[in-house]
């Protein structure tokens, strides 16, 4: 087993090489460059500025060179300055991005894991009935419903009818003056229409899955078994079944891994959340290719992680597909 | 505060006007009488306002920042030796006071005294000199170096004087001196300004506003300087709200989260046309400093014949534009400069909305009715394409119109948008259009040689239309080379002829800067430059204040 992760692990180097070089060469494919934002339709911006510009951020180098030179610096782990004219480090501005990604995403997923499985089960177990067929609408419409829509309205509801949620950020204005628990209101308060409908719109997924794979569960011969032995209810499903049936969610929840630092653009958009989908999107519109770098590989990464924990998770979980 | 860049002339991008810029003689607000009986209120310091901004700071030094949200967070912690005023004059700021000598090569400033950065150094020509240099270092990255570049000798005599000389007379380079002048003793140290804790972390300046936070892509605060040299601003903190989204910011207006931000015409003439709105918000309207225009590539081969570029001017309806773009919000355009500015020639000709006289000049210019009702000439029918750039409404809009307007008359015009970068790179650069409706921001200063010049047509400058007529380019170099403003108004007067008669573009319309602000704000007054220019003069009185926190 530990053979086995470790090579999985080593094999993950060639393939995030692969992925960076596809990565490098697309994004320079892309029309206009860094510097544009500062150079493109300003006319003080003559031949010789651009040129220097360019000098400046090492554009003036053949793709190949600019290509090994990123990829000597993240050998040693360092991402470089991002082009926006801050310079600031990308790591830096990484890392103060995922707390706050992570915290929606996290509480976002415990509250579908929570709802959507006993959800599937449920209407698993009593399929047809009306909770099945309310259930299943719900989740749908949740699946369905535009987030930057619903999210309005929301927001309208609470925060200017109602007065009860404040409407868009991470924290209030005066945050910094309040009392500890004070504090831990107010960010509960940013929090909860984001967190609420990051998971509405995440329910039918977990739920239909769940649902399915109970069905597939109950079907089997050791249920009728479990049955006929004059098991309770409550035991075959609980014990026999759900167990069972748990098992494809875990591939899902290792492939959930890197979406947990992806963050959502319209999402973090309409509720002004500095996150991921927000640095992200921004390092693509001003075309800050080190930065654009800087989260592809964190992403590339986190999926062949994930893809990893779901392999090992699932040989735990399972001894039938265990391998020597 | 949020003032014009003082010589920048940028393209507008995606969102349309940005600033609170503002002007000329339309300048309106919902409820002046209320003002009026307000105005007897005294003065108090305290409070904050909150403004909201689409756009994140991007830096904080403005040699090398080109976004209008870090251009805005600039301006509240530093000054430039000049500024615009409230009629869109330039005055002194750092600078006392300044002459030009006779020839028109040298300006010498003179410096205002006990001026002192935010950590009580004072400010002196040698930190003039100090910013010049480091604009025109070619270890600094920036895209502003031109106009300086063009000063053949600077000196500073003495702590209070500053002196530039240029090769030839210069007139926009006065205005260029409204640069964000740099604290010497804090940057001297850095080879790159822009790797410095002063445009990454915390700026020091000399201005109204000293800075106590940024938390990228949440807010950006300052606080007042109790030894501005205009004396201390009444408000308290100025905190910046990052809200890329135009909905929620407007929900976000309504609860009380922001004080004040641009509405669009929507917002304006509908969604904040309520009771409720009105109790709590003043609205101001004035005339924004860009315009929008349907520019021709003139070496296409339907373009190229004036008649066929008059006949487009005559089928075009702009009051109807004016109306369905910007819900009556704005005026029609004639010309590349803001109505009610002294350079403005309102009595060029204009080409009024005729389709009968459009088809008659299309028919002179060898165009006939085809079969399918598009027009034909020699085989070919006239169809092209319109770009622009996606993600602006208001110029997918107007395509729209457009589209109709000319169908009208027989043309068939396909409306294509583009992303920005691929829209300038891949079809700007490269000539690859055959029309397109874009902006222009304008600046206060009436040069627009880079616009207009046929020497400015060469790949990446900004005469991508093609433009090239020689008394144009004789009065565009008049028109700088002479700071006697009745020479220039002569000058660009002319131009503003030339352009009507030729019609490299077709001037579309100017609208409104549309702002709105929390009524417990007072001392606001609207001149032709906007709203801003009297900021520190803003103040709320003791019994509505609301943020008390942040009182010391």
């Amino acid at each position: 087993m530990l053979r086995y992760v470790v090579r999985r692990l080593l094999l993950t180097i060639p393939l995030l090489v692969g992925i960076s070089l596809i990565s490098f060469f697309v994004m320079n494919m892309a029309p206009g460059g860094p510097i544009g934002a500062a150079a493109d339709m300003n006319p003080k911006a003559t031949a010789e500025v651009r040129e220097r510009l360019k000098a400046y951020y090492g554009l003036d180098q053949p793709l190949h060179v600019q290509y090994g030179r990123w990829l000597r610096r993240m050998a040693t782990l360092d991402f470089g300055p991002s082009f926006s004219p801050d310079g600031r480090q990308v790591a830096d501005k990484i890392r103060e991005r995922i707390p706050v990604t992570l915290a929606i995403n996290l509480l976002s997923m415990g509250i579908i894991l929570l709802v959507a499985i006993p959800i599937g089960i449920y209407s698993a177990v009593r399929k047809d009935s009306w909770f099945d067929r309310i259930s299943t609408v719900t989740v749908f419409t949740g699946f369905a419903i535009p987030t930057f829509w619903l999210a309005l309205l929301l927001m309208m509801l609470f925060g200017v009818k109602l007065g009860w949620l404040p409407i868009s950020g991470l924290v209030s204005l005066e945050h910094d003056s309040l009392s500890l628990a004070g504090k831990a209101w107010d960010r509960a308060q940013h929090l909860l229409l984001p967190v609420l409908l990051a998971g509405f719109g995440g329910l039918a997924g977990f739920s239909r899955y769940m649902r399915s794979n109970m069905l597939e569960v109950i079907r089997q011969d050791y249920i009728a078994t479990a049955k006929a032995k004059g098991l309770t209810e409550r035991l075959v499903v609980f014990r026999h079944a759900v167990r069972n049936a748990l098992l494809p969610v875990i591939t899902i929840l290792g492939l959930s891994v890197p979406d947990l630092l992806g963050g959502s653009v319209i999402f973090e958009t309409i509720f002004a959340i500095p996150g991921m989908g927000q640095l992200f999107y921004q390092g693509v519109m001003s075309r800050d290719y080190p930065l654009i770098m800087g989260i592809l590989v964190i992403g590339s990464f986190l999926t062949l992680i994930g893809n990893l924990l779901a392999d090992v998770g699932y040989a735990l979980a399972d001894p039938r597909i265990r391998t020597g | 505060m949020r003032r014009l860049p003082a010589a920048v002339l940028v393209a507008m991008l995606t969102f349309g006007t940005i600033g609170l810029a503002a002007g000329c003689s339309g300048e309106k607000k919902e409820g002046a009488a209320k003002e009026t009986a307000a105005m007897r209120v005294a003065p108090a310091y305290g409070d904050a306002i909150v403004f909201g901004s689409n756009g994140d700071v991007s830096g904080f030094l403005t040699a090398v920042t080109s976004d209008a949200a870090s251009h805005d967070a600039a301006s509240y912690v530093f000054n430039g030796l000049v500024r615009y005023d409230k009629n869109v004059k330039l005055e002194g700021e750092l600078a006392e006071s300044w002459e030009v000598a006779s020839d028109g090569k040298k300006i010498t400033f003179r410096l205002r005294k006990g001026v002192k950065w935010h950590d009580g150094t004072p400010f002196t020509s040698d930190d003039v000199m100090f910013t010049y240099r480091k604009i025109i270092d070619p270890k600094t990255p920036t895209a502003y170096a031109e106009d300086f570049k063009q000063v053949r000798r600077a000196s500073n005599p003495d702590p209070h004087t500053f002196v530039v000389e240029y090769e030839k007379p210069f007139a926009p380079a006065l205005a260029s001196w409204g640069m964000s002048i740099l604290p010497k003793h804090l940057l001297e140290k850095y080879e790159d300004i822009s790797k410095s804790p002063l445009n990454k972390e915390h700026p020091i300046g000399t201005g109204p506003y000293k800075f106590v936070e940024w938390k990228p892509g949440a807010r950006v605060v300052f606080e007042a300087n109790p030894d501005y040299f205009e004396g201390k601003p009444y408000i308290q903190r100025v905190i910046t709200r990052i809200i890329p989204d135009q909905a929620t910011m407007f929900l976000e207006l309504k609860s009380g989260g922001v004080d004040s931000m641009n509405l669009t015409p929507v917002q304006y003439t509908r969604q904040a046309e309520t009771e409720e709105f009105r109790k709590s918000y003043n609205k101001y309207r004035y005339t924004a400093f860009n315009y929008t225009y349907l520019g021709f590539r003139l070496s296409h081969p339907f373009f190229a014949d004036r008649k066929v570029r008059r006949a487009i001017a005559h089928a075009i309806n702009k009051k109807e534009l004016v109306e369905g773009v910007l819900f009556g919000l704005g005026r029609e355009a004639i010309g590349p400069y803001k109505p009610g500015t002294w350079v403005y020639n309102p009595d060029v000709p204009a080409f009024p909305y005729d389709p009968a006289r459009a088809r008659a000049l299309l028919a002179e210019a060898g165009w006939k009715q085809g079969a399918d009702g598009t027009l034909e000439n020699g085989g070919k029918k006239f169809r092209f394409t319109v770009l622009t750039n996606a993600g602006n409404e208001s110029r997918a809009k107007t395509a729209a119109i457009l589209q109709q307007h000319l169908s009208a008359v027989g043309i068939a015009m396909e409306i294509r948008t583009v992303e920005w970068a691929a829209f300038i790179n891949e079809f700007i650069d490269k000539r690859k259009f055959d029309a397109v409706i874009l902006g222009w921001n304008v600046t206060p200063d009436p040069d627009q040689y880079d616009i207009w010049s046929s020497r400015k047509t060469g790949p990446k400058e900004l005469n991508f239309v093609g433009f090239s007529n020689t008394e144009v380019d004789r009065l565009l170099e008049e028109g700088r080379r002479t700071f006697d403003l009745e020479k220039r108004r002569k000058a660009y007067f002319r131009i503003q002829e030339i352009l009507a008669e030729e019609l490299p573009y077709v001037f579309l319309y100017v609208p409104d800067s549309l702002p709105a602000v929390h009524n417990r704000f007072h001392g606001i007054e609207p001149a032709p430059i906007g709203i801003s220019y009297n900021f520190i003069r803003w103040f709320v009185p003791n019994e509505r204040q609301k943020y008390t926190s942040f009182q010391k």
